[in-house]
């Protein structure tokens, strides 16, 4: 018999097919898409089940993102490493002294501070120019915030220099007469003009402008003019007077943070003679701890985030597996029909895998799109709400999450399909019909 | 040499005291090109037999020789291989896949022979020509009258050029002049040259083929005693 094998021209295996990895080739995918085209309800059923949780996951995650790209947006405007003091009337007797005291800081405050605690990076103090008066270039005027402060506050308050330069120590110790303007104050007073150079009345007084300046922290921030903390002291008759104390501590961390900002205030209150605990006499404000305590609390929102696409992600798979499982149990004849004609089980493991694998895939995607359109559309609608800004997914998450529902799926068809294949072409046949 | 040769071949169903002994030291040859018919009373072992033939089932003892070859315990690729390679089956439920056309249920052999799909499909509606369905090649199974599906499952059965074909009850499904029309069909088909084997319960069926061979208890009648069990 072996002898007179007919050698039929199309006999030999072909291509892949000669591997036994037929089921890889694209006669293979052409009839995998003629069998998924002819079951389109379960095809839709298990698709929907997968695109749903891939949806889910995008949306999710990128509901996290826009959450944390909320946060940091609110803590844009100011060095996150900043510490900041104020002052104002005692409220309770202490050393001897009675309530009601106006405590104020000195200029022998900062130099203190700045002798004392080399914790402390950058340090300044603010003087702000009360009162009601107008800032003028010839015709134009208008009203804006005057804030007389230190080289340094430049760096605690993230000021983006976009011409000239800031306050100097030269500035301070001459006492110059020189502004720093917001660029909203550049286009109000001066236009297209170019303001460097030029003088700029305040409060009747000509000051040089010598910088303009970009800042995130929003419209108020581009509205202010920047003078020397020395020279508002003069102008206001208030010899060494600071409204505010600010300082960052470098990339301490949130202990060594709390550590300079307690050194801080106990030389002030030493010097001030005022209880610690007199937070109405002199207020500490600690942005990093405040910045960490609500970075902890997004770590946590994250990780919710995480553990419920994971839980979307997992029911995406069962619902696979399920399916999977109903679709191999009502073919088992269809199986045993095709072994009949001469299907090896690799290739019947193959064919349901592969489908599997290609519905997963084309419905997952599906829902990736869906839900990063989604996300898309919501960042633009939630442009201006608190807390919550430019939420986005990472393409490499959501490829993973694909990737692994993918394998959820060829993983459930795995097994039932070699079971489904190893069974015996009579016993299949011999079940329901076709 | 023989096409089909079996010696004391043995199968049962089960084990231990359960087991139901189907096949019991089955002597059979059959030559080439031969058109045999199996008769037997319901549950002798005619399916079981035709499935150890068309290696859907083991055996247990004894031997098989298709031709020179010994079929015991294959792998199941290469029974696959053979099968499709050897032997063609048609089935009394005519086993068409309903989501699939005539033509596509006859080009499906040849889709696991590795054929292209534009050839397997010119050659699909060859083979549905030659049983007189070519205008029906893109009705699916449930659009046809059981005659008709029988023979698109006769097509899908001869396209991979088997020596052998396999009928359990071709016919059972079929009214009298329809199960005539398609036993003409059969004897063109084993004289081109197929060797065939059709299981039936039908007397005017076996008697237009050559040999009867009778089955009781899973055990060939001798020929000798034949008569005696005709009706
Ligand atoms: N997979 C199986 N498991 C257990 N018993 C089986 C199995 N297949 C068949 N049998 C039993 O083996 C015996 C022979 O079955 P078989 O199908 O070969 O009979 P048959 O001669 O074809 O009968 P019929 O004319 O009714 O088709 C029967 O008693 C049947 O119940
Ligand atoms: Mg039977």
């Amino acid at each position: 018999m072996r002898a007179d094998r007919r050698r039929l021209p199309w006999a030999p295996a072909r291509g892949l097919a000669r591997f036994g990895l037929g089921w890889l080739s694209f006669a293979a995918f052409e009839e995998l898409l003629a069998t998924l085209g002819r079951n389109r309800l379960r095809t839709l059923l298990t698709g929907l089940s997968v695109a749903w949780g891939t949806f889910m996951l995008v949306l999710l995650l990128g509901a996290g993102k826009g959450l944390e790209n909320g946060v940091a947006w609110e803590f844009r405007g100011d060095a996150v490493n900043s510490i900041w003091f104020w002052t104002g009337l005692t409220s309770v007797p202490f050393a001897g002294r009675g309530p009601n005291r106006d405590i104020r800081f000195k200029n022998e405050d900062y130099g203190a501070l700045k002798r004392e605690l080399p914790g402390i990076e950058r340090l300044s103090g603010r003087y702000w120019m009360w009162g009601e008066f107008s800032v003028r270039n010839g015709d134009r005027r208008s009203a804006f915030d005057v804030i007389g402060v230190h080289p340094d506050e430049r760096y605690i308050e993230k000021t983006l220099l976009i011409a000239g330069r800031y306050v100097n120590v030269r500035d301070i110790a001459e006492r110059r007469k020189v502004a720093v303007i917001g660029s909203l104050v550049k286009s109000t007073l001066y236009g297209r003009e170019d303001p460097l150079g030029k003088l700029i009345e305040i409060r009747g007084l000509p000051y040089r402008v010598v910088g303009v300046f970009q800042d995130e922290g929003g419209e108020a921030d581009l509205r202010r003019i920047y003078v020397p903390i020395t020279t508002a002291q003069l102008v206001y008759n208030d010899p060494g007077r600071i409204h505010s104390l600010e300082m960052t501590v470098g990339d301490a961390d949130t202990a060594a943070s709390t550590v300079i900002e307690l050194e801080a205030h106990r030389l002030l209150a030493a010097r001030h003679q005022v209880s610690l605990d007199d937070r109405r006499a002199m207020r500490a404000q600690n942005n990093l701890v405040h910045y960490k305590k609500i970075a902890s609390v997004i770590t946590w929102v994250n990780g919710f985030v995480w553990f419920v696409s994971f839980g979307t992600l997992l029911a995406g798979m069962v619902s696979v597996s399920n399916i999977m499982l109903i679709s191999v149990a009502e073919r088992t004849r269809e199986m045993g029909i095709r072994k009949a004609l001469g299907a090896t089980p690799f290739r019947l493991v193959g064919m349901v895998l592969s489908e599997a694998i290609l519905i997963t895939s084309l419905a997952g995607y599906a829902g990736i799109v869906a839900g990063v359109a989604l996300v898309e559309f919501a960042g633009g609608e939630l442009a201006n709400a608190p807390f919550v800004r430019q939420p986005s997914v990472s393409l490499t998450v959501a490829l993973e999450a694909m990737a692994l529902i993918v394998c959820a799926g060829a993983l459930a068809g795995f097994f039932p399909a070699l079971r489904a294949a190893r069974v015996s072409p009579v016993v299949a046949m011999r079940e329901g019909n076709p | 040499m023989s096409q089909i040769r079996l010696r004391r071949l043995n199968k049962s169903y089960g084990t231990g005291e359960r087991a139901l002994h189907v096949l019991r030291d089955v002597e059979l040859t059959i030559e080439p090109g031969e058109l045999v018919s199996i008769m037997g009373s319901s549950g002798s072992g005619k399916s079981t037999l035709l499935n150890v033939l068309g290696m859907l089932d083991d055996y247990d003892s004894g031997e098989y020789w298709l031709g020179d070859q010994l079929i015991r315990a294959l792998p199941e690729r290469l029974a696959a291989q053979y099968r499709s390679r050897y032997i063609g089956f048609v089935f009394q439920a005519f086993n068409l896949l309903g989501f699939k056309t005539a033509q596509e249920n006859v080009a499906l052999p040849l889709y696991y022979q590795g054929v292209a799909r534009r050839k397997r499909n010119q050659l699909a509606l060859e083979y549905l020509d030659r049983v007189g369905l070519a205008a029906r090649a893109h009705h699916l199974p449930a659009e046809l009258s059981g005659g008709e599906r029988q023979r698109v499952a006769i097509a899908r059965a001869l396209i991979s050029q088997p020596k052998l074909l396999l009928a359990d009850e071709p016919t059972g499904a079929l009214d009298t002049h329809t199960s005539y029309e398609l036993m003409d069909l059969l004897d063109e088909v084993n004289r081109s040259g197929i060797t065939m084997v059709i299981v039936t319960h039908e007397p005017d069926i076996a008697a237009r083929t050559q040999r009867v061979i009778r089955f009781k208890d899973g055990r060939v009648v001798p020929e000798g005693d034949a008569a005696s069990h005709a009706s």
